[in-house]
């Protein structure tokens, strides 16, 4: 009896609130882990000083989770930024410590590096049609494969003061409020902006308490965050460096049509064929995005540890792929949102941070958040399945 | 001992907000084959699943009874232990396993601990010959047809010792021959007492085969009745509660000039390397609605979807559009030259489900919402506002996902997709396929409504009913040849199925004039 069960959410506007329960619940999920640690370690967890520390500690993966999701999205999957960002960031230390090139030629070599690595495996992807799966398990060892050989198994360091730069600073106090404040006004005039045009098309209109509401929440949130953050250095590069990109590809996959596409793709490979879409140039975008952005998080690793390692950023795929998916990405593509994958790497730091404040020891770190990433799913799941 | 082999009494079964059931009340003779029949959302599916357990006993108000016995059951388990087998319209084999291990999946022929692969391959080849069907045993599923999977399907339940056996749009999916072999299989197991509920839209199919036909509508029963008192035009009545007058909507409309013209198209395809479409001439004028007819597996499908740009692989001859030779090699050079292919199913490629209604509808033309080479999402909602109300869509909100819709309102989505791409020529492949009644009359309607407005449309279709009622002029494929051309006026269903099953012959001859 599909067809009344159809008629029956068609009539009701049920869709529109349960599309958002997700959103929610994450919030819900991050601000009961946040209150949970902080109950355990008398406040500690919520002080500036660890809220700084977690928002560096985040940094890497929420940049390598920004452009996983595109990749869950489009329906593929990647098991090698880990070893990737680890290779971008050896060959910019090398290249600084060994033949001191400037800081900036070589995170720029860092991040075409990754880029090209991206595009090469975007090629036997989406040309060769090997699945994503087997190509980045190859590159996974192949990238780590190739930094153990340029770097002849040695720890490269140190680096420059300005390479340290990138993850160890802060934005001055003033340019910090000065961005919150930015940020905040642009949701307001954004939100404005589209109350007029939805006005004028005759569209559908929330009553202007919920949006603005919903903004006045969002933007109290943000000043916040930076007034904690105020009370220690002021708001880290890295988060800012997150900040940006996170918003940059949420520009991307809402209001280009290679975003749209990407979506398309992964939820109807042949749907979006036959509607012209070019499936293999845009996995191939795709991938090469991941690859630059996975250089970028190497170099932004690199930077934080004042060292490239031969085992760095192993197994941050992983972290990756838990974050999007705790984010509500969904493995068969599709379906997927970057703030999302934001919040599921900030969720995972969350309980890297609090269990190690707690004097927990690491392995379980290791099955708490194994045991988180199967009921995130679960959750996900089972909420589907009620709306359905 | 009751004469009856079900009854089902006074059943009702309510969803949050819907009577999905109201009071049904269904009764199948002893070894008869009683249709069951109604629109998508007459409450068929539900009755069965009452019946089949699925809907557990306490979800429902009202009786059952089995041979006269009241039964009730807690799952599907209960009711395959009473008897009752149902096979879906989905099949639910294991493509990668034999034929006699599908058969008995779930209840191997056992020598404890293990399985007795002699007898349980010796029982198997024993039910295949029962039912005159000849397929080794040894085969894998997914080397037979599919409606030699259907007749496994059957098998399977038989060897279950199912005595009520329920088919659900069996023949959906099936060629011509395939469901001559499926009736004249019921027809067999009605001969052994088995007894058979038949649920279909293909009412041909319901008056050859039914002795009794019962009618839902809105979740209540209509009427049951034997199926000499009945007619197609009588059933179709009662399940849309209203006399069809002209079931097709044909209007005769102004026909323009030559918008494309094919002159001896081939087709290859580039992986399997077959010739799927041979030595295709045809044209279509501006505001003309052409039938495309022929059997499953004729190349119709294949000839648009070639032209479309759909396959990978090669084609030679003319393809002429509005005047300009052109050389589709990808879906999106047809777009850009006005040409729309709605395929033939709307669930593997025509809907991203999980995607929104709106962002469903503009995916063909997204340019067209990017003013500043950015999507503006009102503008997106609004034109797509603007596009399902002229298909009169039902749906709360355009921002719901486009998998909650029913199949009619999805088609129409599908719909909208690809005339928000303004084409000049609409190929339609099985525009009503799944589709119940209602839906499908507003779907011709609006047929009518973009002829008249000038776009050349092409429907391709299986129903030759559809293919005669709504064309102007109606093409015959057959073996990936067109076979003829018939305006409307000469065209009869006769006419068709001889061009449809002409090239056999027609090769024949050939060899025998000594060519």
């Amino acid at each position: 009896m599909k067809q009344l069960n159809h008629q029956d959410t068609e009539q009701k506007p049920k869709i529109d609130i349960s599309l958002n329960v997700q959103a929610y619940t994450l919030i819900i999920a991050l601000i009961a882990i946040a209150l949970i640690f902080s109950l355990f370690t008398g406040g500690e967890f919520l002080s500036p000083r660890n809220l700084s520390n977690l928002f560096n500690q985040m940094a890497v993966i929420s940049v390598l989770s920004i452009g996983m999701t595109l990749i869950i999205v489009s329906g593929h999957i990647d098991l090698s930024v880990g070893s990737l960002a680890g290779l971008a960031g050896g060959i910019a230390a090398i290249l600084q410590v060994w033949y001191g090139w400037g800081t900036v030629s070589v995170i720029a070599v860092g991040i075409i590096a990754g880029a090209l690595l991206g595009l090469w495996q975007g090629w036997w992807v989406a040309y060769r049609a090997v699945p994503a799966f087997i190509v980045t398990l190859g590159g996974q060892l192949i990238f780590r494969g190739i930094l153990i050989g340029i770097s002849q198994g040695r720890t490269i360091a140190p680096l420059e003061p300005s390479f340290r730069f990138i993850s160890n600073s802060y934005l001055p106090y003033s340019l910090g409020y000065l961005l919150a404040i930015v940020m905040v006004a642009l949701f307001f005039f954004l939100t404005w902006k589209d109350r007029i045009k939805r006005n004028k098309l005759a569209l559908q209109l929330a009553s202007p308490l919920v949006d603005y509401g919903k903004v006045t929440i969002y933007g109290a949130g943000i000043l916040l965050i930076t007034f904690m953050l105020s009370l220690y250095y002021g708001v880290p590069l890295p988060m800012l460096i997150v900040v940006f990109f996170g918003g940059l590809f949420i520009f991307i996959s809402n209001k280009t049509a290679f975003g749209r596409y990407i979506y398309a793709i992964g939820g109807n490979e042949e749907a979006a064929a036959l509607s012209g879409i070019n499936i293999k140039r845009h996995t191939l975008y795709v991938f090469v995005l991941m690859g630059a952005l996975a250089g970028l998080a190497g170099i932004m690793l690199t930077s934080r540890l004042n060292a490239a390692t031969v085992s760095a950023g192993d197994m941050y795929e992983l972290d990756a792929i838990a974050a999007c998916v705790i984010g509500g990405a969904s493995l068969t593509g599709g379906k997927g949102k970057i703030v999302g994958a934001i919040i599921g790497a900030l969720i995972m730091a969350s309980i890297d941070n609090g269990m190690s404040m707690m004097n927990i020891q690491t392995f379980w770190q290791y099955i708490v958040k194994g045991l988180i990433l199967i009921v995130a799913v679960w959750v996900d799941i089972s909420n589907k399945k009620q709306t359905a | 001992m009751s004469q009856y082999a079900l009854e089902m009494k006074q059943i009702t079964k309510t969803f949050p907000g819907v009577k999905a059931l109201d009071r049904v009340s269904f009764s199948v003779k002893k070894g008869e084959i009683h249709a069951l029949c109604g629109e998508n959302g007459a409450g068929k599916s539900t009755l069965m699943k009452v019946l089949s357990g699925v809907y557990p006993t306490g979800n429902y108000h009202g009786d059952i009874f089995i041979n006269g016995q009241p039964v009730a059951f807690r799952d599907i388990k209960g009711s395959q232990d009473a008897g009752v087998a149902i096979i879906y319209q989905e099949l639910a084999l294991v493509p990668e396993m034999t034929v006699a291990e599908n058969i008995f999946l779930s209840h191997e022929r056992m020598k404890k601990p293990v399985i007795d692969w002699h007898s349980l391959y010796a029982e198997a080849q024993y039910w295949l010959e029962q039912i005159g069907l000849k397929v080794d045993p040894q085969m894998r599923v997914s080397d037979l047809t599919v409606g030699k999977q259907q007749l496994i399907e059957i098998v399977k339940a038989l060897t279950k010792k199912a005595d009520i056996l329920i088919l659900d749009e069996p023949t959906a999916a099936l060629t011509e021959s395939d469901v001559d072999v499926l009736m004249r299989l019921l027809r067999a197991l009605k001969s052994k007492g088995v007894t058979c509920i038949y649920i279909s839209h293909k009412l041909g199919e319901v008056l050859e085969i039914a002795d009794s036909v019962t009618v839902l509508r809105d979740g209540k029963t209509v009427s049951t009745d034997p199926i000499d008192v009945l007619t197609e035009d009588k059933i179709v009545s009662k399940m849309v509660g209203r006399a069809l007058t002209e079931f097709f909507p044909y209007q005769a409309h102004q026909i323009g000039e030559e918008v494309l013209t094919v002159q001896d198209y081939q087709f290859k395809h580039g992986l399997t390397g077959d010739l799927l479409v041979k030595h295709a001439s045809f044209s279509l004028r501006a505001g003309e609605i052409l039938g495309v007819a022929g059997l499953m597996g004729a190349g119709r499908t294949e000839l648009f979807t070639s032209l479309f740009g759909g396959y990978p692989g090669e084609s030679s001859g003319q393809v002429v559009i509005s005047g300009e030779a052109v050389n589709i090699r990808k879906p999106s050079d047809a777009i850009a030259k006005g040409l729309a292919y709605v395929s033939e199913d709307r669930k593997k490629y025509g809907l991203v489900m999980g995607m929104e209604i709106s962002k469903n509808s503009t995916l063909a033309a997204l340019k067209k919402v990017m003013p500043n080479h950015l999507i503006d999402r009102t503008l997106e909602v609004k034109r797509a506002e603007e596009l399902t109300k002229k298909m009169r869509l039902k749906s709360h909100s355009l921002e719901a996902d486009v998998s909650q819709l029913s199949g009619g309102n999805q088609q129409k989505v599908v719909l909208s997709k690809w005339l928000f791409t303004d084409p000049k020529i609409l190929v339609l492949d099985e525009p009503t396929r799944g589709i119940d009644v209602g839906a499908k009359y507003e779907i011709y309607k609006i047929i009518n409504e973009l002829a008249a407005q000038g776009v050349a449309v092409v429907i391709i279709s299986s129903e030759l009913p559809e293919v005669l009622g709504m064309s102007d002029r109606i093409m015959v494929m057959s073996e990936g040849e067109v076979t003829g051309h018939l305006s409307r006026t000469e065209a009869t269903q006769e006419k068709i199925m001889t061009y449809a099953t002409l090239r056999r012959g027609k090769n024949e001859a050939v060899k025998s004039s000594g060519h």
